[in-house]
């Protein structure tokens, strides 16, 4: 990806940072949490297996330029992949099971977002919560650039990202690129 | 199957022209491969014609390379209409850190102008 994208002057934010816990709107109780949960980096295995459980559930006409991945065992690479050291997740649980997962990747001195929410959990304002908690943590680790890349016609996804601060950096593609500069944690 | 395969030197383009050599050779293509201009490729074209030349020898395939110049897109249409090949092919995208696949510029142009089909070689 190339390393010259214009991020916005306004930066986004400042957001709360995980965790944290509302209703959404089907009044279920809801708790998005860093993953991994611990301060060592660990997160047990309950918790891999939850998500892994999220992502085989996962509608393939919600897939995204190819993710996540159709078959489990591509799930579980691509998982351990994203979910890496470098990076940072959030995971938006509805007790023990997992409601939605986003993610930020390292690309250089930015990171690459994405999130899913799982197709039960649409439309309840999960993923703007998720997002939230998602800036609020990386930035909370010293994380200052956000880009993604968003297929155009996806208006729920890229009014979600406009709504948290997201701009569009480059539109002359298939995929919007859309960029965030993050506030300072709070 | 006459195919005309475009190689800027991008990743995905290199993928391309060893998927599309090895599928020329086993199912007797007539292969041509159009060396492109692409801006956003590292690769020079006199480095993405070395690596052409050698995936060719290594395959034993003799199939005229040229240098396109100008809008690679265009000039890719345009070659393959004016001369009935039957396919045009060429790299199916970029792969983000995310694992998000991102269609070049150059594929979107083909995809959406070309009236021959399309083949792009993930």
């Amino acid at each position: 990806m190339s390393g010259d994208r214009v991020y916005p002057d306004e930066p986004a934010g400042p957001f709360e940072a995980p965790p944290l816990s509302f209703v959404d709107g089907e009044d279920r109780d809801i708790e998005i949490r860093p993953y991994p949960d611990d301060a060592d980096g660990e997160s047990g295995e309950d918790e891999f297996e939850a998500l892994v459980e999220m992502y085989t559930e996962f509608d393939p006409a919600d897939r995204a330029q190819g993710i996540p991945p159709g078959r489990e065992s591509d799930v579980r690479s691509w998982l351990e992949t994203i979910l890496g050291d470098d990076g940072y997740n959030v995971v938006a649980w509805d007790d023990d099971a997992v409601a939605g997962h986003a993610t930020l990747v390292p690309d250089g001195d930015a990171y690459e977002l994405a999130i899913f929410v799982l197709q039960a959990y649409q439309g309840a304002g999960i993923g703007t919560h998720l997002m939230e908690a998602l800036l609020g943590h990386g930035a909370a680790n010293g994380v200052d650039r956000v880009w993604l890349t968003v297929e155009r016609w996806n208006r729920a996804a890229v009014g979600l990202y406009k709504k948290v601060g997201f701009e569009t950096s480059d539109a002359e593609s298939f995929e919007l690129e859309m960029t965030a500069l993050l506030a300072d944690p709070a | 199957m006459k195919v005309l395969l475009g190689v800027g030197g991008s990743d995905d383009s290199l993928r391309a022209l060893e998927d599309t050599v090895e599928r020329a050779r086993a199912a007797g293509d007539d292969l041509t491969v159009a060396v492109v201009e692409n801006p956003r490729s590292e690769r020079s074209p006199e480095e993405v014609d070395d690596r052409v030349r050698t995936v060719l020898a290594d395959a034993g395939l003799d199939a005229p390379v040229r240098h396109v110049e100008g809008d690679a897109g265009s000039r890719l249409v345009a070659i393959a209409e004016e001369e009935d090949f039957d396919m045009i092919a060429i790299g199916g995208g970029e792969t983000s850190p995310m694992g998000k696949i991102n269609l070049g510029s150059i594929a979107q142009f083909v995809l959406l102008n070309s009236h021959v089909s399309v083949k792009l070689v993930r």
